[in-house]
């Protein structure tokens, strides 16, 4: 790769030899060719309009509409301007739900999944080679499962009759209805026990880049193990954590299987999160206008949230 | 190396513009005509595709060229009815011939998506078999026929003779008030605290269905009857009735009690399989509220085949409030089979049709699903009397049954009634506020000068 990259290098600069008497021929030729190798972007790009940008648009739009699923407003919707997110604001439910994705995120992926992640690709790094893929299998045992399945078996585990509470059984107490009486902690604990292992591979992969001299200097130098952690080895992978803290923010924001195949986002909103609501709204209460003005808002606050971090990932000058 | 990165991805966009292409249209040939139909088929619910499938081969027979195509689709009520009703947004998807719910007749006919029948069954020799009632129940706000009905049903009280008899209860049981099922639901507690005593549907899980069987019984028994949940007179829905916060009282008198199923497992959408599948037949529950259609699930071949339940289970008519008249009450509903406003071949969709509500096939179908019949000859036919010792009953309660306001607003107001319920067995709300809660939905929906207060 290094080696490609010289030879490019060099090749760019053999090109600018010729004398300064070509030089507007040169620029205009220069211009073409800029040109020339932008054309196979463009299908690309015409992609990415139509296929991002325009259901995007689109999905606005929707959102200013009285769209439904059956009905006189099914044949004919029309437009009525912002009265959907007008309604949405005035919508009990919607500051609960949106607090309850907000605590969902924050708790299921920014705390949970990163710090588990980070400590268990730390535990891994550092142990036996056995015990290291032991643990980093089981733990990427859960991300390789579809996510129905996985739903499923969070549902058999966390149920009245489910594996929890038969081994709180062999222990002789009686466990609650995780679904019914915890909704949120058993999806939050789901989403965490599934989510894990992306953050784990991501810093895994990180902490390999680590040169072990640093630490081993910074050892010599007398720092014990949590200064070494937090004064030497996480702000080397600063990026890496940006990174992966947006990247699990925005998977968790649009969970939706998981908790749908759990607890349909019940009991009552207990565990509706936007996108659980922004799909009740519209296909099983068949609004579809408002439905998708809740799942306007969802992008907006993944927008948000990206915008952040994309922001603290802006390398500093060092 | 350049150049090569370059050819690489000129042919992977092409290739995708191609792509995209090649997914635009598909010709169809037109000598061959396809008719396709969607229907609901789940581990408990075959009825309808073994009538299909029987079908299938004798019209593709009589109409050589033509290929009809069975999509039966494994889902709930409501998933099936969002599944219908996106598929019916394209002329690609939609359906030729479909199964759709009586209830929402009125509001697909004005989405569009129903193509009127008036010109087809005007020449069709068996329409003058169905009742009156049954020609009503596929008409739509315009008064135009958009669906023919495959049957009808009525809802009562399933109650298990033994745990009756094990509580002292004397059987047969009439409960003649809402307080009769309360003393017999505290008698069958005591007597054996395993047992559910009494189980009303509620909450958004079952859906429509925790209407239907559960809270329309109590709210139609109330001193409002069959005005109770819409104003027939003055076309309006009622809002602020005593007779709204007293059904919701009961049911959180049932849930509180323990008297029915804890609220966790009634908000299981698949609850109603354990209710047939297993706590009637192993004597854990006394009584639900079920529809005429239930000895279909315990029939040789049913779902959960429970011979005994001949002579296990009774049945018998929910009561009013305090017993006044007409002193039951029943919901009714059923499916009906409907053509595609987008369908190419409309007059071979609705002999399909046709020919699947014949006499025959309807009386089958009837039978076999514990249908009320809706055709006169059906209705009138031995076999269909004598199918299960049930049938007098629950056709009797045709008297004091009600259907549900034929509205094209009504699947909003449905959604609304049930999230009420679930709020109250839930305990998030008291039965006042939640009847508060469900006017202030009601007005938002219908509008100010579409509801009246009661």
């Amino acid at each position: 790769m290094t080696a490609e990259v010289i030879s490019t290098a060099q090749g760019a600069q053999s090109e600018r030899r010729p004398g300064p008497q070509r030089s507007g021929r040169r620029s205009a030729l220069k211009k073409i060719s800029r040109f020339v190798r932008m054309i196979p972007l463009v299908p690309a790009i015409i992609i990415m309009v139509v296929f991002l940008a325009g259901p995007i648009i689109w999905s606005f739009y929707g959102s200013l509409t009285n769209a439904a699923l059956s009905g006189a407003n099914a044949a004919n919707s029309s437009f009525i301007g912002f009265d959907n997110y007008v309604k949405l604001f005035n919508d009990p439910v919607f500051p609960q739900s949106l607090w309850i994705t907000i605590v969902f995120t924050l708790a299921s992926a920014v705390i949970s999944q990163n710090v588990l992640g980070l400590g268990i690709a730390l535990v891994v790094t550092r142990a036996n080679k056995k015990l290291a893929t032991i643990v980093s299998s089981t733990v990427v045992g859960a991300w390789i499962l579809p996510e129905i399945v996985a739903a499923f078996v969070c549902y058999a585990y966390f149920s009245q009759d489910g594996t929890l509470n038969q081994i709180l059984a062999l222990v002789g107490l009686t466990g609650p209805n995780w679904l019914y009486t915890f909704p949120l902690l058993a999806v939050i604990l789901a989403n965490l026990w599934r989510g894990t292992a992306f953050s784990l591979l991501v810093y895994q992969a990180a902490l390999n880049d680590v040169p072990p001299e640093i630490s081993e200097a910074a050892m010599i130098d007398g720092a014990g193990g949590a200064k070494r952690l937090f004064f030497v080895t996480v702000p080397m992978i600063k990026n890496t954590i940006t990174t992966n803290l947006m990247l699990i923010t925005l998977q968790t924001l649009s969970v939706f299987t998981l908790i749908y195949v759990m607890t349909s986002g019940g009991p009552g909103n207990d565990s509706t999160t936007l996108p659980i609501l922004a799909y009740k709204e519209a296909f099983r209460f068949g609004n579809i206008g408002y439905g998708t003005a809740i799942a306007t808002i969802l992008l907006v606050i993944g927008a948000i949230f990206s915008i952040i971090y994309i922001r603290a990932a802006r390398p500093s000058k060092d | 190396m350049k150049k090569r990165a370059a050819v690489a991805i000129s042919v992977i966009a092409v290739g995708s513009l191609l792509g995209i292409a090649g997914c635009t249209s598909t010709p169809s040939d037109s000598s061959e005509k396809t008719i396709k139909v969607s229907y609901i088929k789940t581990d408990a619910f075959t009825a309808l595709d073994d009538l299909f499938t029987k079908v299938k081969p004798e019209f593709e027979a009589a109409n050589p060229g033509v290929t009809v195509e069975l999509d039966p689709i494994a889902a709930t009520d409501d998933d099936y009815k969002t599944k219908l009703a996106l598929s019916h947004r394209s002329a690609e998807t939609a359906p030729d011939v479909f199964y759709e719910d009586q209830g929402n007749v009125r509001s697909d006919a004005e989405a569009g998506y129903l193509l009127a029948l008036d010109d087809y069954v005007a020449e069709w020799e068996d329409w003058s078999e169905f009742t009156d009632a049954a020609k009503q129940a596929g008409a739509g706000d315009d008064g135009k026929i958009y669906s023919v009905s495959l049957g009808t049903d009525t809802r009562a009280i399933w109650y298990n003779k033994t745990v009756m008899t094990n509580a002292g209860i004397d059987v047969p049981w009439e409960p003649q008030s809402w307080d009769d099922i309360l003393v017999a639901a505290r008698k069958i507690k005591a007597s054996d605290p395993s047992v559910v005593p009494f189980n009303l549907y509620a909450g958004t899980g079952t859906g429509e269905g925790s209407n239907m069987q559960g809270f329309y019984e109590l709210l139609y028994g109330t001193d409002l009857g069959g005005d109770a949940l819409y104003d027939s007179e003055s076309n309006k829905w009622v809002v602020g009735s005593d007779g709204f916060t007293e059904s919701l009282e009961f049911l959180k008198t049932i849930y509180d009690e323990g008297l029915a199923l804890t609220p966790a497992q009634a908000l299981d959408p698949n609850i109603w399989k354990s209710v047939f599948g297993e706590m009637f037949p192993d004597a854990k529950l006394g009584g639900t509220v079920e529809g005429s259609y239930t000895p279909s699930f315990w029939v040789e071949g049913g779902s959960f085949e429970w011979p005994e339940y001949a002579t296990e289970m009774g049945a018998t008519a929910f009561p009013t409030k305090d017993g006044q008249a007409p002193g039951g009450v029943s919901m009714s509903g059923g499916w009906t089979l409907a053509v595609g406003s987008k369908s190419e071949n409309p007059q071979l969709a609705f002999d399909f049709m046709a020919q699947a509500l014949s006499f025959e096939n309807a009386l089958e179908y009837d039978n076999v699903n514990a249908q009320i019949a809706v055709r006169k000859d059906v209705a009138a036919d031995d076999s269909y009397l004598g199918a299960n010792p049930f049938v007098g009953a629950v056709t009797d309660l045709v008297e004091v049954t009600h259907f549900r306001p034929s509205t094209s607003i009504y699947n909003q107001i449905s959604v609304e009634v049930q999230k009420a319920s679930e709020a109250v067995i839930t305990g998030k709300m008291s039965p006042a506020e939640a009847a508060a809660s469900y006017d202030a939905a009601v007005t938002s929906i219908a509008g100010d000068d579409m509801v009246i207060e009661k």
